[in-house]
């Protein structure tokens, strides 16, 4: 049929109003939507798993020549109970290697998303909100070093700094992580800028950096959560990718560096599955628990997105 | 309008805005008000309309007098001061004393608060009281007014109250600063048929009782009929009739606005409109370099002279203008009074 | 629910003259899903229309008169669902067909004009395909140059030059779009058409404009045609008969101009009080008032938290909705027992 009236015409008025689209429906919580809820479970079994491995499980054995080498994970034939997710080459046991590298990983992504968006919220709020000079000066910013390859210039970054800290590697990222939110938050605000409530505070004399942050900001929260969910996932998948190109923290165990490793000494050749798939599917899971919660968020902040069953 | 020595409260002076048109755009400029005057006094208290179909420039208009927008020419005085040149204070002073009422009654709320978050905003800014005893006195002083109680609705969410309930706390928010000005900007237009009376009633008795002047932005004549004391009609940007308000509507004399006139339905069946399907000339793309009369291509009574230059406002009689060449000479034999359109073929 | 209600009764036959019912629609019940309770969005409501008659369907926001259309054309979307009821056109009840016979049904025996349709069309294509999409969407491939005809056709009905044929929606004002798009609607002459506020978007002339196309439509093409809205003038000019619905219920069925000058139900009065005159210049009626929670109405008249007129049976018993005068039918205690004989 031709159009979406039947929801818009005529409703019930508190019925109608009580589901319109605005930013943060008092009434939706996040728990009772299913994606947020099961991405979180995701994330919460991976954090369990951090925290509370090292209680139940000896993690020194994550160090060089803890263990024996090249087991196979214990259901496999020549396993051991003592090495359930099997060994590698150079003596580390990897469940250890996963329970203490997947709060690493996790690390790196929450402290170079959390900066990112921090600046991003900032800038693109001032960007937003004053226009005019302000605005071209961030926006030329942002814009020119979305242009560049982060991953080249991280890896030459990386090449330089040897043997640096995993908060380095937070650091270095960031500053490549701040740009997208800066050109969102932008777009979000100027957008808010013109909303009716905007406007009556506006009238009522109230000032901008107030107006942001009583009457913009609590509007945005659902959406920059989903946002930030997002970025977090970039950022692991950067730091990620720069361990696998082996330029991470050597010293500790990551789940990127594995993968170098893995790579190096040819474990897909030698038929090492569980030195590298490991890693990889805590890594999955990750990424697919922040994916969920970003999309259910991002369902709570745009109901238009839930389907026919809104408004 | 008598002219006072005192500083008028609203003086509007040839104030244009155009859209577009600069060097990097391609859409060709769009004239949203062409310089538009209009003066508003202090005293005595009156409710001026600017009535207007969509593009009239209506909307703009609004804007540029709270001061949302910035003009392309002209200029806004408040009490003689230009808003875009006040100080903190003076703006201060501006935001307290102007104040506004928009159509959408649930945009103006933030969802994420109570309907009381309105309420503290204000007070809490202006000073308005100085404990909470005070504030809630001050409050619900204010919802009396609209014929509302607090506990009906202060701690209720924007969600919780229907469309009539959210326009009236507007007003009441409105009226809160006790302000010379409030510009209304179609307020009833989103509000049922039944409670429109209230809150037009509300108006009423705002200017009567508390001197408070509105400057009332609505496209339905009917209601600017019932409530204003003078009306400005706009199209497309620029005024077509200006005046008392009952001169205006019930002996129209620009050619549009009689059009627009005799196009509201009578409510009453024995009284159709005539058979014959008419259809006036649809609207033209506005035009910058269209020089003459903006009407021309829709206007029954269009002759050369209107291609010619816009026409001025020219006085019918008191208290009654109108911007059309028909009544360029006073003395002309033909001075037609409000033309029966049905006779006009139009295709 | 503590709402007793009662069947409606229609009078049967005491006007005189036995028209064809096109629509009848008979105790139509819609809910609407909410966390906290059912919502009774259209209160088992019955009424027909005949054939070649405008009836109007009034009330505020609120009242389901667009749920209802949305019922009767079988369209209602989640969380809403038709809890009862038949809607019977020429006969048949379209609520008891399955989607497929629904769409075969659609557009041939009832088509509907949606509120801001003009807004609808595809800015990407040409006038004529759209209305040719329509076409063939319900009566499956045609011979090019048969459609063409058609299209012209059916531009000519709504009074558009036969050049909007190849113009795309952008080039039109929003008159031109909205009888575009009912052009569309009577593409398959169905013998009903459902309007939802068609003019609620436009400007007063066009509205006028495309007023007055409805109504030579309905002249020319003998369709009826069930008109939503709240522009209680605009009802008065086109409208036979007039439907006035409150929370709901239907209140009062009357001929248009009964409606006008002696409505019965408190709530038409205070309708057609409401209306601002053009006229003349006369104190404003203000009304004040309560409405109720939609989920748990109160017993007996929905109606008596605003009434001027409630008595104490009003708070407890529902007022059928009977005739009173031939074909002026009203949900009102202050009828009972003046009923004409």
């Amino acid at each position: 049929m031709a159009t979406s009236t039947s929801a818009q015409t005529g409703n019930i008025d508190n019925l109608s109003t009580a589901s319109k689209g605005l930013s943060l429906n008092r009434f939706d919580s996040p728990w009772l939507n299913p994606k947020f809820v099961a991405g979180c479970i995701l994330l919460l079994i991976v954090l369990l798993m951090s925290l509370l491995g090292p209680l139940v499980y000896d993690t020194t054995k994550a160090r060089v020549a803890s263990s024996p080498l090249n087991l196979p994970p214990m259901w496999m034939e020549g396993g051991s109970p003592a090495h359930p997710f099997g060994t590698e080459s150079n003596g580390r046991d990897m469940l250890a290697v996963i329970i203490t590298g997947a709060p690493r990983s996790l690390q790196v992504g929450i402290i170079a998303a959390v900066i990112g968006m921090s600046v991003g919220v900032v800038l693109g709020s001032l960007a937003g909100y004053m226009g005019g000079w302000v605005d071209g000066v961030i926006r030329t910013l942002s814009d020119a070093i979305i242009t560049i390859p982060a991953l080249a210039v991280l890896i030459v970054i990386a090449a330089y700094v040897k043997n640096f800290e995993l908060n380095t590697m937070a650091f270095i990222l960031a500053l490549f992580a701040w740009p997208a939110p800066t050109r969102l938050v932008r777009a979000q605000v100027l957008s808010l800028r013109e909303r009716g409530y905007v406007r009556m505070a506006r009238l009522s004399g109230v000032p901008p950096l107030e107006i942001m942050l009583k009457e913009m900001a609590p509007n945005m929260l659902p959406w920059l959560a989903a946002s930030l969910s997002g970025n977090i996932s970039g950022a692991i998948l950067a730091s990620a990718s720069l361990e696998a190109l082996g330029l991470g923290p050597t010293r500790i165990p990551t789940l990127g560096m594995t993968i170098y490793y893995a790579i190096k000494a040819a474990a897909i050749i030698r038929g090492m599955w569980w030195w590298w798939g490991f890693p990889i599917l805590t890594l999955v899971i990750i990424f697919v628990g922040l994916f969920l919660v970003a999309t259910g968020l991002d369902e709570i902040a745009n109901p238009r997105l839930r389907g026919a069953s809104s408004s | 309008m008598e002219d006072t020595p005192a500083v008028p409260l609203i003086e509007i002076r040839n104030a244009t805005k155009i859209y577009g048109g600069g060097f990097l755009q391609s859409a060709p400029p769009i004239v949203a008000l062409d310089n538009f005057n209009l003066t508003i006094h202090d005293k005595p208290a009156t409710i001026t309309t600017i009535a207007g179909e969509s593009g009239s420039g209506k909307t703009t208009l609004a804007n540029a007098v709270l001061g949302f927008l910035n003009l392309t020419s002209g200029q806004i005085l408040y009490k003689g001061k230009d808003i875009t040149t006040l100080n903190y204070e003076e703006s201060m002073v501006f935001r307290r004393e102007v104040q506004a009422v928009f159509q959408d009654p649930y945009e103006v709320y933030n969802p994420f608060y109570r309907v009381r978050h309105i309420f503290d905003m204000v007070v809490k800014r202006f000073k308005l009281a100085r404990n909470k005893a005070e504030e809630r006195e001050v409050i619900e002083d204010a919802l009396r007014v609209v014929g509302m109680r607090g506990e009906e609705v202060l701690e209720k969410y924007p969600h919780q109250l229907s469309g009539g309930q959210r326009q009236r706390v507007m007003v009441a928010r409105a009226y809160l600063l006790k302000p010379r000005l409030i510009v209304a900007d179609e307020p009833v237009s989103a509000v049922d048929a039944s409670l429109r009376a209230m809150i037009l009633d509300v108006m009423l008795r705002l200017r009567d009782e508390s001197h408070i002047s509105f400057l009332y932005i609505t496209h339905d004549l009917s209601t600017a009929y019932q409530i204003g004391n003078d009306i400005y009609v706009l199209y497309q940007g620029g005024i077509a009739e200006c005046g008392k308000t009952p001169h205006v509507i019930e002996e129209p004399r620009h050619p549009y606005v009689q059009m627009l006139i005799n196009s509201i339905p009578v409510p009453d069946p024995s009284v159709k409109w005539s058979d014959l399907m008419e259809i006036p000339a649809e609207e033209e793309a506005r035009k910058m370099d269209n020089k003459g009369c903006r009407f021309y291509a829709r206007c029954p009574h269009r002759m050369n002279r209107c291609l010619e230059a816009l026409p001025p406002l020219y006085t019918i009689r008191e208290g009654q203008q109108a911007a059309c060449y028909l009544y360029e000479d006073k003395h002309a034999q033909r001075q037609p009074a409000a033309p029966d359109l049905e006779s006009v073929n139009q295709r | 629910m503590t709402v007793v209600n009662t069947p409606v009764q229609i009078g049967t036959g005491r006007s005189s003259v036995q028209r064809d019912v096109v629509l009848e629609v008979n105790n139509l019940r819609i809910h609407y899903d909410t966390p906290k309770g059912d919502v009774i969005a259209v209160n088992g409501i019955s009424f027909q229309v005949y054939r070649g008659e405008i009836v109007g369907l009034v009330g505020e926001s609120g009242c389901g008169k667009s749920t209802a259309a949305m019922g009767i054309l079988n369209l209602v979307q989640a969380p809403g669902h038709i809890l009862s009821g038949e809607v019977k056109i020429n006969g048949i009840d379209l609520l008891s067909l399955d989607e497929r016979q629904l769409r075969e049904k659609r557009w041939r025996e009832i088509a509907l004009i949606p509120q801001g349709a003009m807004n609808s069309l595809n800015p990407v294509m040409r006038v004529s395909e759209q209305i040719r999409d329509a076409i063939e969407a319900h009566t499956g491939r045609q011979p090019n140059g048969k459609l063409k005809k058609e299209v012209l056709q059916l531009l000519n009905l709504v009074g558009l030059p036969a050049r909007a044929y190849n113009m795309y929606p952008h080039e039109l004002s929003g008159g031109m779009k909205q009888r575009v798009c009912i052009a569309m609607a009577i593409a398959l002459r169905p013998p009903l058409i459902i309007a939802d506020e068609p003019t609620s978007a436009l400007d007063v002339v066009v509205q006028r404009v495309v007023s007055q196309t409805i109504l030579d439509v309905k002249k020319r093409l003998g369709v009826s045609v069930v008109m939503i809205g709240h522009d209680m003038g605009l009802q008065a000019q086109l409208v036979d008969r007039l439907i006035v619905m409150y929370a709901g219920n239907i209140v009062e069925i009357a001929p248009v101009q009964n409606a006008f000058q002696k409505p019965l139900h408190p709530y038409t009065q205070l309708l057609i009080a409401s209306i601002p005159s053009i006229k003349e210049r006369k104190p404003l009626k203000v009304t004040e008032g309560l409405t109720h929670d939609m989920r748990k109405p109160p017993p007996g008249c929905i109606f008596q938290y605003r009434c001027p007129f409630v008595m104490d049976v009003c708070r407890t018993e529902f007022p059928p909705l009977l005739e009173r005068e031939p074909e002026h039918f009203v949900a009102c205690h202050l009828y009972n027992g003046k009923e004409k004989n």
